[in-house]
C-alpha cells in the first residue's frame, strides 16, 4: 500500500469514527442509563431499527428531519415503556424480553417500512469542520453531524446528573442495591421503567441517525447489531457516560476500516473487516470479566454481573 | 393474561396439587392466546379482519398437502435450531446464536460432503451425507463450545456472547462463500461448489419432505430421554437450577455448561448441514433464512422441553409458510409473520410472571 493510500485510509477511518460512532454513542448512552438502574435492555436493537424506520417516515411526510428524530425518540420511549413494564412483573427475565423485543421491533419496522424503501426523506444537516483544509478527503471526513455534538453534550450532562442530582442518586441506588432503595422508600419499578424509557428514547434517536444521516436511507439491512453491541460498549465504558464517548469512537473507527479499505480498492477480506467491531466487543468483554469478581463499576443489581 | 390470577404463594400453605397442575398448562396456553389476541388487535388496527388473517394463516400453513409440505420443510431446521436453544437452557443458559452455528454447519457440510460425494458410487452416497452431517455437527459444536468456555471460565454472559459470535460467524460465512470457497460458476448468487442433484438427500417415503425432518424428531426424542432419564441429564438440570448447590455436591458445573453448549451447537450445525445437503445443494445466502432466530422462540414456547419443540416447530413453520399467502391474498408485507412471532414471544415471556414458582 502506498503512503497516499494509507493516508486516505487513515482519514477515512477518522471520518468514519466520527460518523459511525454517533449511533453507537446514543444507543450506548441509552443502555448506560438503563443499566445504571439495574436492568439490561437488549431490545434496543429492535428499538433502533424501528426508530430508523419511523424517523425516516415522519421526516418524509413532515419535511423536517428533526421532527423525524423526535418521532423516532418517542417511538423508542414506547418500546422502553413496554420493556420496563414487562420486566417489572415478577420472574420475568430482562434479557429474554429484550430478545423478544428485537424480533418484534424488527418485525414492526419491516412491516410499516415496506413502502418507504424508495422515497427520499429530508436528511439531517452537518457542520463543515474541515473548511480550513484543501484536501477534499479531509473535508469529507470532518463533516460532523449536529447529532454527534448533541451526543457529546448529552454525555457530559448525563455524567454530571448521575453524580450531582437527586435523580442520579435515586437511579444509582436502585441500580446498586434494590434493598437499600426499598429501605429509602424509593419506587424501584418506577425508577427502572423511567430509565428504560429514557434509554429507549436515545435508542430511537440512534436509529434516526442511521436512516436520516449515515447511511442515510431506510432499508431492512440498516442496523448491524449496534443495539446489541451497546451492552458491551457500556461494560467497556465501565457504566460511565464519558466512557461511552470513548467506546463509541473506538467502535466507530473499527466499523469503518472495511469501507475505508474498500474505498481505496482493497476488496480482500471486506466481510472479515466488517466483523472487526464484534471481535473487538467480544475481546473487550472477555478482558473485563472474570469468574471471581463482578466487573469494575458494574451496578450491583445487574443480572449479568450476579 | 389474567387467566391465572396470582394467588399469594406461601411456604407453609402450598396450593393444592390440582391447581398447580392447571396453572402449569393454563399459563403457557393462555400466553399463546394472549399473543394471538394481541396480533388480532394489531391487524384490526391496520384495517384487516383478524378472523380472515387467522384463517389465511391456517390455510397457508396447514390446509393442503402443498401447505403441509411447505410447513414441514421449514419445521425441519426449526426443530434443530429450537433444540439448539433448549439444550443449553437445561443448564440455565440462554444461548441465542444458533444462526452462527447453522452457518458454520452449512459450510462444513458443503466442504466435506461435496468432494466425498463426487468420489463415491451412487449407492454409497449416504456415506457422504454421514460425513457432511458429522462435519456440520462438529463445526457447530466447536463454535458453541467457545460460548460455554467463556461462560464457565470467565463468567461472560452467554446471551450477549452468542449473539456477537453469531454476527462474526455470518461475516466469516459471507467471506468464505464470496471468496475462497466460491464456485466460479455461481455468477449472480455466490455459492460454494454444489452437491450434484442426484447426490442430494431425498424425500421421506410418501412425503415431499426430506429425511432431515425425521432426524430432527429423533434428535428431540434422544434429547428428552437423556435429559429426563439419565444421570447426566439430571446433573445438567441441577446445575441449571441451582449452580451453587450443584457445586456443593461436587458436580462439574463448568464441564456440564460446556457440554450443554456443545450439544446445542451440534444441533444447529446439523440443521445447517441438512439445509445444504437436502435443500440448497451448496452453502449460500439462502441458507441463512432466520431459522436460528425463530428457533429461540420455538424453544421458549416449548418451555425448553425437547419433545414439545417438535409441535411448536411445526406451528412456527406453518406460520412462516403462510407468509407468502398473506402477501398474495391480503397484500400484507412478509414481515407480518415476524410481528406475530414477536408478539407471541413477548406474551410467553410475560407469562412467566403467572407460573408457579417452583417450575423453571
Amino acid at each position: 500500500m502506498s503512503i497516499d493510500a494509507l493516508l486516505s485510509v487513515l482519514i477515512a477511518v477518522l471520518g468514519g469514527a466520527i460518523r459511525v460512532s454517533t449511533p453507537f454513542l446514543f444507543v450506548s448512552l441509552g443502555e448506560c442509563i438503563t443499566e445504571r438502574a439495574g436492568r439490561i435492555n437488549l431490545g434496543l436493537e429492535g428499538t433502533m431499527v424501528f426508530g430508523a424506520m419511523f424517523g425516516y417516515v415522519v421526516s418524509y411526510h413532515s419535511g423536517s428531519a428533526w421532527v423525524g428524530v423526535l418521532a423516532a425518540g418517542l417511538s423508542g420511549v414506547v418500546f422502553g415503556l413496554v420493556h420496563g413494564a414487562l420486566c417489572s412483573l415478577p420472574r420475568v427475565n430482562d434479557i429474554a424480553i429484550g430478545v423478544a423485543l428485537i424480533i418484534l421491533g424488527l418485525g414492526l419496522a419491516f412491516f410499516f417500512g415496506k413502502g418507504y424503501i424508495q422515497p427520499t426523506a429530508p436528511r439531517l444537516p452537518s457542520i463543515e469542520l474541515g473548511a480550513w483544509s484543501d484536501s477534499p478527503a479531509l473535508r469529507a471526513a470532518l463533516q460532523v453531524n449536529v447529532l454527534f455534538l448533541i451526543g457529546l453534550v448529552l454525555a457530559l450532562g448525563l455524567s454530571w446528573a448521575l453524580a450531582n442530582t437527586r435523580w442520579g442518586l435515586q437511579l444509582r441506588t436502585v441500580g446498586d442495591s434494590a434493598d437499600a432503595a426499598r429501605a429509602l422508600g424509593l419506587s424501584i419499578n418506577r425508577t427502572r421503567i423511567v430509565a428504560t424509557a429514557l434509554g429507549g428514547f436515545l435508542g430511537g434517536v440512534a436509529g434516526a441517525f442511521l436512516s436520516l444521516y449515515y447511511p442515510g436511507s431506510w432499508n431492512e439491512g440498516l442496523s448491524s447489531g449496534q443495539g446489541v453491541m451497546a451492552v458491551a460498549l457500556v461494560i467497556f465504558a465501565r457504566w460511565r457516560p464519558m466512557g461511552c464517548v470513548r467506546a463509541a469512537l473506538i467502535f466507530g473507527g473499527a466499523s469503518s476500516i472495511g469501507p475505508a479499505l474498500q474505498a481505496v480498492g482493497i476488496q480482500a477480506g471486506y466481510h472479515l473487516w466488517n466483523a472487526a467491531p464484534y471481535v473487538l466487543t467480544l475481546a473487550i468483554m472477555l478482558a473485563s470479566t472474570s469468574r471471581a469478581r463482578a466487573s469494575i463499576g458494574a451496578p450491583g443489581e445487574l443480572a449479568m454481573t450476579r | 393474561m389474567d387467566l391465572a390470577p396470582r394467588a399469594p404463594l406461601q411456604a407453609s400453605a402450598r396450593p393444592p396439587a390440582g391447581s398447580l397442575w392447571l396453572r402449569r398448562w393454563l399459563v403457557p396456553v393462555g400466553s399463546v392466546f394472549a399473543g394471538l389476541f394481541a396480533f388480532g388487535l394489531f391487524v384490526a388496527a391496520i384495517g384487516h379482519n383478524p378472523l380472515v388473517v387467522f384463517a389465511t394463516i391456517a390455510e397457508g400453513g396447514f390446509a393442503s398437502s402443498f401447505a403441509w409440505q411447505n410447513t414441514l420443510l421449514r419445521a425441519a431446521p426449526l426443530i434443530l435450531t429450537g433444540l439448539a436453544v433448549a439444550l443449553p437452557a437445561q443448564a440455565g443458559l440462554v444461548v441465542i446464536g444458533a444462526e452462527g452455528a447453522l452457518a458454520f454447519g452449512a459450510l462444513a457440510a458443503s466442504v466435506v460432503a461435496v468432494p466425498i460425494a463426487s468420489q463415491l458410487a451412487p449407492q454409497s452416497v449416504p456415506l457422504a451425507w454421514l460425513a457432511g452431517g458429522l462435519a456440520g455437527m462438529a463445526a457447530g459444536g466447536a463454535w458453541y463450545a467457545l460460548i460455554g468456555l467463556f461462560r464457565a471460565r470467565r463468567g461472560l454472559n452467554e446471551t450477549i456472547s452468542s449473539l456477537l459470535m453469531s454476527y462474526i460467524a455470518i461475516a466469516v460465512f459471507n467471506h468464505l462463500v464470496e471468496g475462497p470457497l466460491r464456485d466460479a460458476a455461481s455468477l449472480n448468487k455466490p455459492s460454494t461448489l454444489p452437491l450434484p442433484a442426484e447426490a442430494m438427500i431425498g424425500s421421506l417415503p410418501g412425503l415431499e419432505v426430506h429425511w432431515g425432518l425425521l432426524l430432527g424428531i429423533v434428535a428431540c426424542l434422544l434429547a428428552q430421554i437423556v435429559i429426563s432419564r439419565s444421570t447426566w441429564g439430571f446433573s445438567l438440570r441441577v446445575a441449571g437450577g441451582n449452580p451453587r448447590a450443584a457445586m456443593l455436591v461436587g458436580l462439574p458445573v463448568g464441564t456440564l455448561i460446556v457440554l450443554a453448549c456443545v450439544a446445542g451447537g451440534a444441533s444447529a450445525g446439523l440443521a445447517g448441514a441438512i439445509e445444504v445437503m437436502a435443500v440448497h445443494g451448496s452453502a449460500n445466502a439462502s441458507v441463512l433464512a432466520g431459522y436460528g432466530t425463530t428457533g429461540i422462540l420455538v424453544s421458549f414456547m416449548a418451555r425448553h422441553q425437547p419433545l414439545a419443540v417438535i409441535p411448536v416447530a411445526v406451528l412456527m413453520g406453518g406460520i412462516a409458510a403462510a407468509g407468502s399467502l398473506l402477501q398474495r391474498r391480503l397484500d400484507l408485507p412478509d414481515a407480518t409473520t415476524m410481528v406475530l412471532q414477536g408478539l407471541l414471544f413477548v406474551a410467553i415471556l410475560a407469562g412467566d410472571a403467572f407460573r408457579p414458582k417452583d417450575q423453571r
